[in-house]
C-alpha cells in the first residue's frame, strides 16, 4: 500500500516507429548535407535546414508523447494509521492495511499491556513549490 | 555561438537563393495567409478537438481503471459464485430520474421517496454481487461502484461531445466542452482516487464533520437513529450536547435530516441551539483545513435533508449555526488529507466557542456531523 502508481500506458508501438524513422531520416540528411556540401553547397544547406528541422521536431513530439503518457499517471500518496495507547502515550505510524479505521480498537500496548486504539489516518502530500502571487 | 553562426549562414545562403525559390518561397507565405484567413476557425476547432481527444484518452483510462478496481475488490471481498463483471457493467449505466418539478409543491417527498427506492436498489445489488462481504464492506462497496459509476458517466458525457463536434463540425459545441475541460479533469482524477479510498475503506475529506463528531462522542454510549445515524449524549462545557453523524466505519453519509428532526421531537423541541459542521468547497487561494463559521444548514446532497432540518428547526424556532472545513473537490473525495484531519482539532474549539457564546450552561444543543464516514467509527 506504498506510493499507488496505475500502471502507465506505453507508447504504440506503430507512433514509436513513425518518430523513430523519422529521426532516422532526419539524421540522414544531416550526414549526406556534409558529404554533398563540396559538390553543391546549396543542397547542402537545404539538406541541413531539413536535418536540422527533423530532429527537433521528432525529438519534440517524442518528448511530449512521453509528457502525455506521464500526465496519464495516477499517483497516489501512501495513507498512513496512526496507533496510540491512551494510558501510556506510546505513538506508532504505520501504512494503512485494509480493515483500519478511526477509533478502532487494536493489539495490547508493547509498553502498558493496554489496549491501543487507532487516532489517525490521513495522507501526506508533498506540495510542489506554489507559485507566489501578491494577493 | 556555433548556433548563431549556423543560423547567419543559413539566411546568408537563402538570401542567395535563385530568384524562382524566391517566388516559391513568398507564394508559400501566402497560401499560408490566406489559408489562415479562410480556415482560421477550421484550424482553431482543429487545435480544440485534438485537446478534447487527449483528455477523452485519459478519461477512458480512468474508466477502465476504475471498473477493473470496482471489479477486482468485489470479487476480493463479496467472493461471487459467478464472475461479476456483467452485473458491474449494468451497475455502471443505472441512471435516476428526477421527479417532475413542475408543481414543486410536494417535491422534496417525491424526490426522497426516488432516492429511498435507489438507495435500496443499489444495495440489494451490491448484496448480490458481493454476497460475503458485510455491512461495512457492502457500504464501501456500494461507495466504489458510485465512483466508478460517476467515472463512466463524465467520460461518456465528453466522448458524447467530442463526436457531436466532430460529426457537426460546429466550433461552439466543442469550445463549450473545451472551455469546462480542467474542471471536468480535475473532477475525475478526484474520483479516481477516491476509488482506492472507498474500496479500502479510507477516510476521505468529506468525512472531515464526521470526524469531528466522532471525536467529541468517542467514549460515549451510542444510540441510532434513523436512517443510518448515531448520536451520543455528550456532556459540553457544562450543556448537555447530543452528538449526531452517519454510522461509521463503512461508507456511508446516513440521513441527518432525519436524525436531527428525531433528536428535536424526542426534545420536544427543547433545544438551545443546533451547530452543524461539514467539509465545504474552498475557493482558489483560500487555504486547506481553514475554518469558517456561519448561519444555516450545513450539508450538501440533493437536498431532502436540508429541506427536512429547516422544517424542523422553524417549527420550533431553534437557532442554528454552521462551521465548515474548507477543501477542494479533489480533496473531498480522496483521502483526507493530513492538513484536514489536523482541521478537527480547530473546528471542535471553534464549535466550543459557539456554544459558550450562543447558549447556557445546562441548555441542550445538538452537534452533527455531517459527511461520508467511510474509515471513521465512533
Amino acid at each position: 500500500m506504498g506510493e499507488n502508481r496505475s500502471g502507465p500506458p506505453r507508447i504504440s508501438p506503430f507512433s514509436l516507429m513513425v518518430i523513430l524513422a523519422a529521426l532516422a531520416l532526419s539524421l540522414l540528411a544531416l550526414v549526406f548535407s556534409v558529404s554533398v556540401f563540396e559538390e553543391n553547397a546549396d543542397a547542402a544547406w537545404i539538406l541541413l535546414l531539413m536535418g536540422v528541422v527533423g530532429v527537433a521536431m521528432s525529438t519534440y513530439v517524442l518528448l511530449q508523447t512521453r509528457k502525455r503518457l506521464a500526465k496519464m499517471r495516477i499517483v497516489i500518496p501512501p495513507v498512513m494509521t496512526t496507533i496510540e495507547c491512551k494510558k501510556c502515550g506510546f505513538k506508532n505510524v504505520r501504512e494503512f492495511q485494509r480493515g483500519d479505521f478511526v477509533f478502532k480498537e487494536l493489539e495490547p500496548c508493547q509498553k502498558c499491556n493496554d489496549k491501543m486504539l487507532i487516532t489517525a489516518i490521513y495522507k501526506e502530500v508533498k506540495e510542489k513549490e506554489r507559485q507566489r502571487f501578491p494577493f | 555561438m556555433t548556433i548563431i553562426c549556423t543560423i547567419a549562414a543559413v539566411q546568408n545562403q537563402l538570401l542567395q537563393f535563385p530568384s524562382d525559390i524566391q517566388t516559391l518561397v513568398n507564394i508559400l507565405l501566402y497560401l499560408v495567409f490566406f489559408a489562415f484567413i479562410f480556415y482560421g476557425q477550421k484550424i482553431q476547432m482543429y487545435s480544440m478537438l485534438r485537446e478534447v481527444e487527449g483528455s477523452l484518452y485519459k478519461l477512458k483510462y480512468i474508466r477502465d481503471e476504475g471498473r477493473k478496481t470496482a471489479i477486482e475488490t468485489i470479487k476480493e471481498i463479496g467472493k461471487p459464485q459467478a464472475d461479476p463483471t456483467a452485473q458491474v457493467d449494468r451497475f455502471l449505466e443505472y441512471f435516476m430520474i428526477s421527479p417532475q418539478s413542475l408543481d414543486p409543491a410536494g417535491v422534496v417527498w417525491k424526490l426522497e421517496h426516488i432516492l429511498d427506492v435507489r438507495d435500496v436498489r443499489l444495495k440489494d445489488e451490491v448484496k448480490l454481487m458481493a454476497p460475503a462481504a458485510d455491512e461495512t464492506q457492502a457500504n464501501n462497496l456500494e461507495n466504489t461502484l458510485e465512483a466508478a459509476m460517476a467515472l463512466n458517466y463524465i467520460y461518456k458525457a465528453i466522448r458524447h461531445y467530442y463526436l457531436l463536434g466532430k460529426k457537426t463540425y460546429s466550433l461552439y459545441v466543442i469550445m463549450q466542452i473545451q472551455m469546462i475541460l480542467p474542471m471536468i479533469m480535475r473532477e475525475a482524477e478526484a474520483y479516481a482516487s477516491a476509488l482506492k479510498a472507498f474500496a479500502y475503506g479510507q477516510p476521505i475529506g468529506d468525512g472531515a464533520g464526521a470526524l469531528v463528531a466522532a471525536r467529541l462522542m468517542h467514549g460515549h454510549e451510542t444510540k441510532k437513529l434513523p436512517k443510518d445515524c448515531v448520536v451520543a449524549t455528550v456532556p459540553f462545557e457544562g450543556r448537555t450536547a447530543f452528538v449526531i453523524k452517519a454510522e461509521g466505519p463503512g461508507g456511508n453519509v446516513g440521513r441527518p435530516g432525519d436524525a436531527i428532526k428525531t433528536v428535536i421531537e424526542e426534545n420536544e423541541g427543547k433545544i438551545a441551539n443546533v451547530i452543524m459542521i461539514d467539509a465545504a468547497l474552498k475557493l482558489e487561494g483560500e487555504e486547506l483545513g481553514e475554518i469558517a463559521e456561519g448561519i444555516g444548514a450545513a450539508i450538501g446532497g440533493p437536498g431532502v435533508d436540508q429541506y427536512k432540518i429547516e422544517d424542523s428547526l422553524l417549527k420550533y424556532r431553534i437557532p442554528i449555526n454552521a462551521v465548515i472545513i474548507k477543501e477542494d473537490i479533489g480533496d473531498a473525495v480522496s483521502p483526507m488529507r493530513k492538513e484536514i484531519f489536523d482541521a478537527a482539532d480547530k473546528a471542535i474549539e471553534r464549535i466550543k466557542q459557539v456554544v459558550l457564546e450562543r447558549s447556557k450552561e445546562g441548555d441542550k444543543i445538538i452537534i452533527a456531523g455531517v459527511g461520508n464516514s467511510i474509515g471513521i467509527g465512533q
